[in-house]
């Protein structure tokens, strides 16, 4: 008897802590990865992603949303930044500035070819800017006024309507043939597909726990197949679906998936973020094969270098050289695993 | 009918201000310290203005930092002489409503802004080390005002923190705030430790209501202004109370000199939304040793220099030449006090 009491224990104890015996990796984190000029300043990072030159995009909460007084109805703006580094972390430009998309940075990315893809989780939209920095096509729009007080935007009751319209977005991504998959997000919890000129395919998934269903769609990311990972934080897992939404499976062992990465190898990085109210448990990022298995984790969450503050964004192009972006560090860390 | 509604309205008003009441304090028989205000001290660059001047502290350069409400809140710092010298964090996003700055022995720059619920902690050239909090994110929509009840006090969030310090260990201790009622302690790598106090006001010893200003003496101590109860508090390292100072009037915020020789300064504030009179027995700061024998007193009301409008932080790195923040004359002043000696006037 006691020995199944133990066993249980035991069971239950792995069933709450994910993978406590899977393979610490060594990392180091690069000091003054990025240089700031003076009077700028990072808030908290949404988003963090490379070009194929190695540039690197932040797209960040720098603050003051501003909502007019004077008005037929209260306007909101501002709020949010687009900045581009060069590889050594030297600041190149800032993109979209004052743009009317940009209030509470969600993530940014980089496709194939370069473009820089912002999503913006208050504006309710998806911006595709080109290299050169030119807005090249729009997905969602901005409400055109705000209520006051606060309610939830009309497009979001999270029952899964297929709609172009976001509420609260988190992410992109794009399979081979150029199909653009939105994670939307947190007001909705589903995903939607167009295709590469923007036409409105699909869109699966509504709130809930049962299998398709999700909390909050955090981070969405596509394998070199076409199949879409999904990180159902909420629910404590990272759902896998075919391109057209079919469900194939479902990793539990990552705690609260909020961001998500998949290498050129087909390496799946999943963090398990922790809340910005609390920095003593969780927060570490787990390295993946495509198929679940762990191969290893690394970090903590906290306030020192090698630790992480609300992971929001990986972005993983150097197969072992990571940029996260972090929400309560108001940082963005330079990784090199070892 | 006309009384009703004259009562009515007193209650009314009493009802909508009571934070901004003055006292009188029942400290009798303390001498004046005789002090000037050095005339135009800051020197502003053409274009710039301060706003509310809540907060100011010195480095150990003697750099005066000054965290204020202009039309976003902004950090400015000035050198020894009071010549400008920069802007730190410009639209820095833990920048909102600006309520306390204060420089750490290594020099770097803290703010402690209301508005976000952030503390920031600055390197001496303004890179972002360390945050302590979150600001309630923008996404979220308008937040009523006020949000209704507070919430249970969290190990990491604050609600309208007002000041930090730390003990010579490097422990950081937080002041939170308007909304709750607490001081916090973290290790020098932001985890946190103990917290006195909750997010209910409360008046017993360990309680606070409106705990707004704090320092932490070099035997560890933490000293706090806890306003609306009228009195300081003295808390042990763990946040275990010591004891009170009531006589004081209200507890509005306070500084510690360093050196082997500490002294605390102490200032009964001097708000308006009051009533005539007031003026004559309020806004004066208090000088005292760390056993709480009070040495002297200087300063009272006034919109012009060298009287005060209202002090909101102290600056005592020289215990002679104490650098006031006021908020509602918008202004900084140096004042150049008189030595003193606790044997020329003792009283407690």
């Amino acid at each position: 008897m006691k020995h199944l009491i133990q066993a249980l224990l035991t069971a239950t104890f792995i069933a709450a802590t994910p993978a406590i015996a899977q393979t610490e990796i060594p990392f180091d984190s690069v000091p003054n990865a990025l240089q700031l000029p003076a009077g700028i300043y990072l808030g908290e990072v949404g988003g963090v992603a490379t070009n194929s030159r190695g540039d690197i995009f932040v797209y960040t909460r720098t603050g003051h949303p501003t909502i007019t007084t004077g008005t037929a109805r209260p306007f909101a703006h501002g709020g949010s930044r687009l900045f581009q580094f060069d590889r050594t972390g030297k600041f190149v430009r800032e993109i979209g500035k004052d743009s009317y998309g940009f209030m509470f940075a969600a993530q940014v990315r980089v496709d194939p070819s370069d473009n820089i893809w912002v999503v913006d989780q208050m504006s309710n939209m998806v911006i595709k800017f080109d290299p050169q920095g030119r807005v090249a096509l729009l997905l969602g729009r901005k409400a055109e006024s705000v209520p006051v007080p606060a309610r939830p935007a009309a497009a979001g009751d999270g029952a899964g309507q297929p709609t172009d319209l976001f509420d609260r977005p988190t992410d992109v991504a794009w399979d081979a043939a150029g199909n653009i998959y939105v994670a939307d997000g947190v007001g909705n919890a589903r995903i939607a597909k167009f295709d590469k000129d923007g036409k409105f395919v699909k869109s699966w998934g509504k709130k809930g726990t049962a299998t398709g269903e999700f909390a909050n769609v955090r981070s969405i990311v596509l394998d070199a197949q076409g199949n879409v990972y999904a990180a159902d934080g909420g629910n404590k897992r990272v759902q896998v679906f075919d391109s057209d939404g079919n469900f194939k499976t479902a990793f539990t062992n990552v705690g609260n998936a909020q961001a998500l990465c998949i290498t050129k190898k087909q390496v799946l990085y999943v963090s398990n973020s922790n809340p910005p109210e609390d920095i003593d448990h969780d927060g570490e990022i787990y390295r993946m094969g495509l198929d679940g298995t762990i191969t290893g984790r690394f970090g903590r969450a906290g306030k020192l270098p090698k630790e992480f503050g609300t992971v929001n964004a990986i972005d993983c192009r150097g197969e072992n050289t990571l940029y996260v972006g972090e929400v309560g560090n108001l940082r963005v860390q330079k990784l090199v695993l070892h | 009918m006309k009384r009703i509604l004259t009562s009515s309205l007193i209650l009314a008003m009493l009802a909508a201000a009571p934070a901004l009441a003055q006292r009188k304090a029942t400290i009798e028989n303390v001498r004046d310290i005789p002090y000037s205000s050095v005339p135009n001290f800051l020197k502003l660059p053409p274009g710039e203005y301060l706003g509310e001047s809540v907060a100011v502290a010195t480095n150990s350069k003697g750099h005066v930092f000054v965290y204020h409400r202009s039309a976003t809140t902004r950090l400015f710092e000035f050198d020894q002489a009071g010549n400008f010298v920069k802007e730190i964090g410009s639209g820095y996003y833990g920048f909102e409503f600006a309520h306390s700055v204060r420089v750490d022995k290594d020099d770097n720059i803290w703010t402690v802004d209301e508005g976000t619920n952030v503390i920031t902690k600055f390197s001496p050239d303004g890179k972002v080390l360390m945050v302590l909090g979150r600001r309630p994110p923008a996404v979220l929509g308008v937040q009523a005002a006020p949000p209704g009840p507070n919430q249970p006090s969290q190990k990491y969030i604050f609600c309208r923190p007002t000041d930090v310090g730390w003990d010579p260990q490097g422990n950081i201790f937080v002041s939170d705030g308007y909304c709750n009622n607490r001081v916090v302690k973290y290790d020098k790598n932001g985890r946190f430790l103990a917290q006195a106090g909750s997010e209910k006001a409360g008046s017993a010893m360990g309680e606070f209501n409106l705990p707004h200003g704090l320092q932490v003496d070099e035997q560890g101590n933490v000293w706090v202004a806890d306003r609306s109860n009228n009195r300081y508090q003295v808390l042990d390292n763990n946040l275990k109370p010591l004891r009170e100072m009531t006589n004081l009037g209200v507890g509005w915020t306070l500084c510690i000199s360093p050196g082997p020789h500490q002294y605390a300064f102490l200032s009964n504030s001097n708000p308006n939304g009051n009533m005539p009179g007031t003026w004559d027995n309020t806004g004066e700061i208090y000088k005292a040793e760390l056993d709480g024998t009070v040495i002297g007193k200087f300063g009272h009301p006034g919109k012009l220099p060298p009287g005060f409008q209202v002090v909101h932080m102290m600056d005592c790195r020289n215990p002679n030449g104490i650098i006031v923040g006021e908020i509602e004359s918008w202004r900084v002043q140096k004042l150049i006090l008189q030595p003193i000696t606790a044997q020329a006037g003792g009283a407690r």
